[in-house]
């Protein structure tokens, strides 16, 4: 399609831009450059190339302009979502070649990007690099200098965290319950900037048992257990008598409640055994009356944003997703099985490496993420979370030699002569123990005369 | 639970199942058969969620630290 762009266009093409985030001195420019000129490319075919509308716009100008030399950001723009190179990398030239555009011709353009292009090719690894070993070698060093003890989460005093060595073990073990389960839950709306909401949000989570808000006895006078609620308690975590007689009506059928004029609750046996009293009491205390079970505690806290949010002490992400005032995308736990399980596989690949590089960035050891990536890519590999240990990523490897050299040999080996099993002798464990060279970077090439 | 609700977590990148021409495509470009992708299991939530079945590859879209942006791919097993 053929056809001029109009003022109304160029005046579009000002607004697409600065809504682009393009600040509005650019774009002014922009709009400056463009003169009316005839289209070989149709927007809608640079709009499928994933290309922004305003940039887009600013290419079709490029496209129909015929005199040569000068830089104009369309040429920027075009030139650099033609290469090859990752995202990050292209919006990080996007903004360097804007900034010295005047400076630029198109074939200093051309010479650059192909510099660029070169770079980052040479930057990757070669085919055959043993990537694993890297990477092992990576975070296996810095851990040793990471401390054995737990910490208290940073920035929330009260609550204790496992970090350092343990924690890593934990996640790389593929643990289905961390030895401190914790979340962070962020807030939605007035919840995050009134504290008093965000307080009451803590109550409205914790959980409450019987025996945390009254008082529980058996009584083997009347055969029955009396609980004598604490009023301050009540009204502190906003729970009424009503809602505590209903809970323990529903403790099971038979079950008779009876509140007297005291104030105290009288729940009666209902075979007179002294061990069915004692059951009974037991079942009466640590009846839940509010909040989710599992986060054993809530604590109101400001992000750096200044939001308010909650960390807890336990953790249960599923039920947390239904509390009105919680914004969900943005709580996460420390439960790495549970988000698989909540979430899928890959918000706990995505969880694995951060809390991973988290652990490792609060040690203050800088170890580039690629490496946590590969783990949690390896762990995450059949569609479940697996340990890197003999019941997961080693055990499952298919040579019997490699297996009886990491863990258990005995067994793997009797396992194995009792199956017949053949080893194929391709890793490298299996080589190193029979003597040949590895067929790792230069070991991976045959060479065949003839 | 509402639904669609998991899909904005931030911890989840986006799902999209694969045409079969795409998949054909992407088995030729790196010369794989379609068992050598990473699996997804049926029952992950996301899979659910965008009601892929079993044989479907998925791509996924995923936001990394070194990249800015990623395409992976998963397979739907049982």
């Amino acid at each position: 399609m053929q056809r001029a762009l109009t003022a109304e266009d160029k005046e579009e093409v000002v607004k697409e831009l600065i809504r682009a985030g393009i600040e509005e001195e650019i774009a002014e420019q922009i709009k400056g450059e463009f003169i009316p000129a005839e289209l070989t490319i149709e927007l809608d075919e640079l709009l499928e190339m994933q290309i922004e509308e305003a940039y887009a716009r600013d290419i079709l100008m490029v496209q129909g302009r015929r005199e040569e030399g000068e830089v104009k950001l369309g040429d920027i723009e075009l030139k650099v979502n033609k290469s090859k190179l990752p995202e990050l990398i292209k919006g990080e030239l996007r903004k360097k070649l804007r900034a010295v555009r005047d400076k630029l011709s198109r074939r200093k353009l051309d010479e650059i990007l192909k510099k660029v292009e070169e770079k980052y090719e040479k930057a990757k690894v070669e085919p055959r690099e043993a990537v694993g070993i890297v990477a092992a070698q990576s975070i296996g060093e810095p851990g040793t200098q990471m401390t054995l003890r737990t910490f208290h989460y940073a920035g929330v005093g009260a609550i204790y965290i496992t970090l350092g060595l343990p924690r890593i073990i934990e996640i790389v073990d593929a643990r289905k319950k961390p030895s401190t389960p914790a979340m962070k839950i962020k807030l939605a709306g007035e919840y995050a900037s009134d504290r008093n909401k965000a307080e009451e949000l803590t109550m409205e989570i914790e959980e409450t048992y019987i025996r945390d808000i009254g008082k529980v006895e058996a009584s083997t006078e009347d055969m029955s257990v009396w609980v004598s609620l604490k009023e301050r308690e009540l009204k502190r975590r906003h729970i009424g008598r009503e809602e505590v007689e209903e809970k323990l009506k529903g403790l099971g059928a038979g079950v008779l409640v009876e509140a007297t004029e005291d104030g105290k609750l009288r729940i009666q046996v209902q075979n007179k055994f002294y061990h069915e009293l004692l059951r009974l009491e037991e079942k009466v205390s640590s009846t839940l009356v509010k909040g989710i079970e599992g986060i054993k505690r809530a604590i109101v806290r400001r992000d750096v944003d200044g939001e308010y949010m909650l960390y807890t002490e336990g953790s249960a992400l599923k039920k947390v997703m239904r509390i009105e005032g919680i914004d969900f995308s943005r709580t996460t736990t420390n439960n790495i099985a549970e988000i698989a399980d909540v979430l899928g596989i890959e918000a706990a690949r995505n969880a694995i490496i951060e809390e991973m590089m988290g652990t490792l960035e609060e040690q203050g050891l800088d170890v580039d993420p690629r490496h946590v990536m590969l783990i949690a890519d390896a762990m995450t590999m059949d569609g479940e979370v697996k340990q890197i240990g003999r019941h997961g990523l080693a055990g499952g490897k298919a040579s019997v030699l490699s297996r009886a050299a990491f863990e258990v040999t005995v067994d793997n080996l009797l396992e194995a002569a009792t199956h017949g099993e053949t080893d194929e002798l391709k890793g490298v464990t299996e080589n190193v123990i029979v003597g040949q060279p590895i067929k790792l970077g230069t070991g991976a090439i045959e060479l065949v005369a003839r | 639970m509402k639904k669609g609700k998991i899909l904005e977590h931030k911890l989840v990148p986006k799902h999209e199942v694969m045409e079969e021409s795409e998949v054909k495509e992407l088995l030729d470009t790196y010369k794989i058969k379609k068992e050598q992708i990473p699996k997804i299991k049926l029952s992950d939530a996301v899979i659910k969620e965008i009601k892929a079945e079993v044989g479907d590859v998925v791509k996924i879209t995923r936001e990394s630290r070194t990249a800015g942006k990623f395409l992976a791919y998963r397979l739907v097993i049982e």
